[in-house]
């Protein structure tokens, strides 16, 4: 090891956050869980269904329709403080009956602490979950790639529409473990569908409305924005 | 593999007891030659493949050797479309229009193997090789093609370049896409193309 | 009467003028006799707009969007009104390709998706993986894992340099930063055999250990380049136009920055000192003496200083790392995960099974998910895998910090210039392979 020096503890943690080491022998399972779950479950009681430390990080899993206030509150409150949001995704598992997770994971920059949330969604009812983007901004495109690649509808989110794929895609979402890997159509109808794009005409029915083209565009796409559409590419 | 070539496409070869004159022939070889020697690439870059054409256009490998320093932005004022990187099926009808806008005389080069074949990526959203788009010339191997590999195939561009004769009057012929299908080569010939060989889908036999 | 439909590009007939008193016009149609009929002009709509809104699309094939990058932008006059960011145009299905293959078939992958950091995302990979299979690696991997990532931020950085500069309108700096990457190059290569897509990593070790004369190279890299960053800093530090060209540009304040997710030096130039390495360490980062920038402003001219500055210490990083590197193994010794030798696999038993599990099957983790961040030149990448037991994960997450990064442009630009718009979008630097995936 080097001569001794003075390590600079950069970041925007508080003087009492925990000092950060590299993790060693992390186990499988019974780490130290994140005192967020204690605290969550102290909060919202039978909203958390369980806890589980799994390789070091604390699992919370959520019902669905208590999420949003969770993550509000752990976004709020002054002795959690989860103010960034790493990522929002999904997970499908090979088990038909199993649900689909939806998974958040924040961090707290000023205690140092990381956290994952689960919600699981069946797969009886329509996949819908709210949408955390007026707490994060962030969740945007991170929700919009989980719809368009699991066709999750993320209630209350500004503008869902599929980001990685183009609109008009007809095959399916993606992810989905029934979805094949090659796609469902043929290669040739893949690319037939797929140049039959016009790229000029991908544009939004918003950003279409405040063009010059205005004017250029058919008679009933005009009606169809003066109705105040919003949705498109 | 490759493509079966259209009968009207046959290349005329250069036969020194045929009747050309001696215009003709000097003038094919100062066309040629010209052509050959400042081809203005069009760096139609998405992935990988275009930082390693960046890196053969710096100075260690310099592409201003071959007179291609000047790359073209522009579809229409480039003579060479290089398709470096992979290509998903969204991109698939910006390459096609980009192929379109450019003026005859036009080459491409599939540069890479994701533009050649599709690559890794044998899946739902990558286009099996850019061939099933449009015309391609010159294949360069490689995930990365080294700088030396790319080089090697635009010196074998200008080869072909220099096959040209101006009698030919096939080679400059614009290949027109099937008006509804939008596709130039007939759809079971791509399903041929981008079938999967060898275990592309599942790399073991035993398990998923 | 059946009408001809012709498009008449020039002849248009005007109608009177519209609410923003442009001529209104309507596109003729030609009757069977010949003789133009005019269609009705259809009502239009108010739009509560100042002046007159361009609509201009930049992409997706253009040489300032870094990759295949379509920018939808609303201008008035030469002001950017709303910008509105359609990405997908990469998009390979990376994910889903991830769950068709054995954890160390996946690290291949990891090179082509951000592929200018390519050795870092292998080590961000395996370190995932590992947790996962619950491996420690060995202190000799530990430590040429941190060489590499280093090397990697380094060699994406000039990446970035160069194209910023082009973007700015200096031609030369890239040439300058594409220089020394062949020497990164050239180490790669030495080591591993490829330059861009090494997949240096392997769950539980390396790909092949440094060879002689390696370390030697490596100083020789590490005493010469810091020269080319003070070259590059004299010419673009203080330069007039440089900086003109990009201070107050971008600006995002810190709780912004934090609230759209942004990460590595977006995030640091606006004031929050967040780095993986400091904050959730890895490999024993918290025992190298390095510092990390934190910018005041949030601009692009912060995000350039930033990012000048981390390559200066990645080569202080990569020094400590050089003299700290032990002897040793560089694979974990776990039958489980790593190969056997050659000579033991075709004469031991055990060997043999061992390596036929592995070369057919794979190896197979226990049940569990991780997700471990590591700090990439672009911000927080992460790898979130969930095993159910067999050799294929269930899911293959890649969090990907500049597709988060990304978002924030159509914040970013709001009130600027058309041309701002090419530098903000370089300072935020994109790899639109890591975005789309």
């Amino acid at each position: 090891m080097s001569d001794a020096f003075e390590i600079q503890y950069a970041g925007s943690a508080l003087a009492n956050a925990p000092t950060p080491v590299t993790p060693r022998n992390v186990r499988n399972r019974g780490g130290e869980p994140n005192p967020s779950a204690a605290a969550l479950r102290q909060q919202f009681g039978d909203a958390i269904e369980r806890v589980e430390v799994v390789w070091g990080v604390t699992n919370v899993y959520v019902r669905p329709e208590r999420a949003l206030d969770i993550v509000r509150w752990l976004h709020d409150d002054s002795s959690q403080r989860y103010d960034y949001l790493s990522d929002v995704t999904a997970v499908e598992y090979r088990d038909i009956e199993a649900p689909i997770e939806v998974v958040w994971h924040l961090r707290s920059l000023p205690f140092r602490r990381e956290l994952r949330l689960k919600a699981q969604l069946s797969k009886n009812k329509p996949l819908e979950i709210a949408s955390v983007w007026s707490i994060y901004k962030g969740a945007d495109w991170l929700e919009r790639e989980c719809f368009d690649m699991f066709g999750i509808r993320f209630i209350g989110h500004p503008d869902l529409r599929r980001i990685l794929m183009w609109e008009q895609y007809r095959e399916g979402y993606p992810l989905r473990k029934d979805f094949p890997l090659r796609g469902r159509f043929s290669r040739a109808e893949q690319l037939r569908q797929a140049l039959a794009a016009n790229p000029e005409a991908r544009y939004s029915m918003e950003e279409l409305s405040i063009a010059d083209a205005f004017e250029d565009l058919p008679t009933e796409m005009r009606k169809r924005l003066q109705g105040g559409e919003r949705t498109g590419e | 593999m490759g493509l079966t070539p259209r009968p009207e496409h046959r290349v005329v070869e250069y036969n020194p007891t045929s009747q050309e004159g001696w215009v003709a022939t000097r003038l094919d070889f100062l066309v040629n030659w010209g052509r050959a020697n400042s081809l203005w690439p069009m760096p139609f870059g998405t992935a990988c493949c275009a930082i390693e054409f960046m890196a053969t256009a710096a100075s260690r490998f310099d592409l201003a050797r071959f007179g291609m320093e000047r790359m073209s932005f522009s579809p229409r004022q480039a003579d060479v479309l290089i398709c470096a990187g992979r290509v998903p099926f969204k991109l698939a009808p910006v390459i096609r229009r980009i192929w379109q806008q450019m003026p005859q005389p036009k080459w491409a080069i599939a540069m890479g193997a994701c533009a050649s074949s599709g690559n890794i990526f044998d899946n739902y959203a990558v286009v099996q090789g850019i061939d099933t788009i449009i015309p391609v010339d010159v294949y360069v191997p490689g995930c990365p093609p080294r700088p030396e590999g790319l080089m090697y195939g635009i010196m074998l561009l200008q080869e072909k370049v220099k096959r040209e004769r101006m009698n030919d009057k096939t080679i400059r012929a614009e290949m027109e896409p099937d008006p509804k299908s939008k596709l130039y080569i007939p759809a079971p010939v791509i399903d041929e193309l981008s079938e999967p060989f060898g275990n592309s889908v599942h790399q073991t036999r035993s398990g998923l | 009467m059946a009408t001809q439909k012709r498009t008449v590009e020039v002849a248009l007939s005007t109608t009177g003028v519209d609410a923003q008193g442009r001529p209104q016009r309507v596109p003729l149609v030609t009757a069977d006799d010949g003789s133009p009929i005019a269609v009705e002009a259809p009502p239009m709509v108010e739009p509560d707009l100042a002046g007159e809104h361009m609509l201009i699309n930049i992409g997706p094939q253009h040489p300032a969007t870094h990759g295949v990058l379509r920018l939808v932008l609303e201008l008035d006059g030469e002001t950017v009104v709303r910008c509105i960011p359609h990405i997908g145009y990469l998009h390979c299905g990376f994910e889903k390709l991830g769950e068709y293959r054995q954890y160390n078939q996946i690290l291949p992958l990891t090179d082509r998706e951000d592929y200018l950091n390519a050795m870092g995302n292998n080590v961000g990979c395996a370190m995932s993986a590992e947790r996962l299979f619950g491996i420690e690696i060995t202190e000799r991997c530990k430590v040429l894992r941190v060489i590499a990532c280093e090397l990697s931020r380094i060699a994406s950085h000039l990446v970035w340099l160069g194209t910023t500069c082009i973007d700015i309108g200096a031609f030369t700096p890239f040439l300058w930063a594409f220089q020394q990457r062949e020497y990164i190059y050239n180490l790669i290569e030495k080591w591993v055999g490829a330059r861009l897509t090494p997949t240096i990593t392997r769950v539980g070790g390396l790909a092949a250990d440094i060879p002689d004369g390696w370390m030697t190279d490596l100083h020789k890299f590490t005493t010469d380049f810091p020269g080319t960053v003070d070259e590059i800093d004299k010419m673009l530090t203080k330069n007039g136009i440089w900086v003109g060209r990009t201070i107050g540009l971008g600006v995002m304040t810190p709780e912004e920055a934090t609230n759209w997710g942004l990460s590595g030096p977006m995030l640091r130039a606006s004031g929050v000192a967040y780095d993986v390495r400091k904050d959730f360490p890895y490999y024993d980062y918290e025992t190298y003496d390095f510092d990390v920038p934190v910018g005041t402003n949030g601009d692009v001219y912060d995000r350039y200083l930033v990012r000048m500055e981390e390559m200066r210490q990645s080569v202080r990083i990569v020094e400590q790392a050089a003299k700290r590197l032990p002897d040793g193994p560089i694979n974990v010794d776990d039958p489980r995960v790593i190969l056997p030798n050659k000579s033991k696999a075709t004469s031991e038993m055990e060997s043999m099974i061992h390596h036929f599990k592995l070369v057919m099957e794979g190896p197979r983790p226990p049940l569990g998910e991780a997700y471990v961040a590591m700090e990439s030149p672009k911000g927080e990448k992460g790898y979130y895998m969930v095993s159910d037991g067999t050799s294929k994960p269930v899911r293959w997450r890649i969090r990907p910090p500049s597709f988060v990064n990304l978002a924030a442009i159509s914040k970013m630009v709001e009130g600027h210039l058309l041309s701002d718009v090419i530098a903000i979008n370089a300072s935020i630097d994109i790899v639109m392979g890591e975005i789309d995936r």
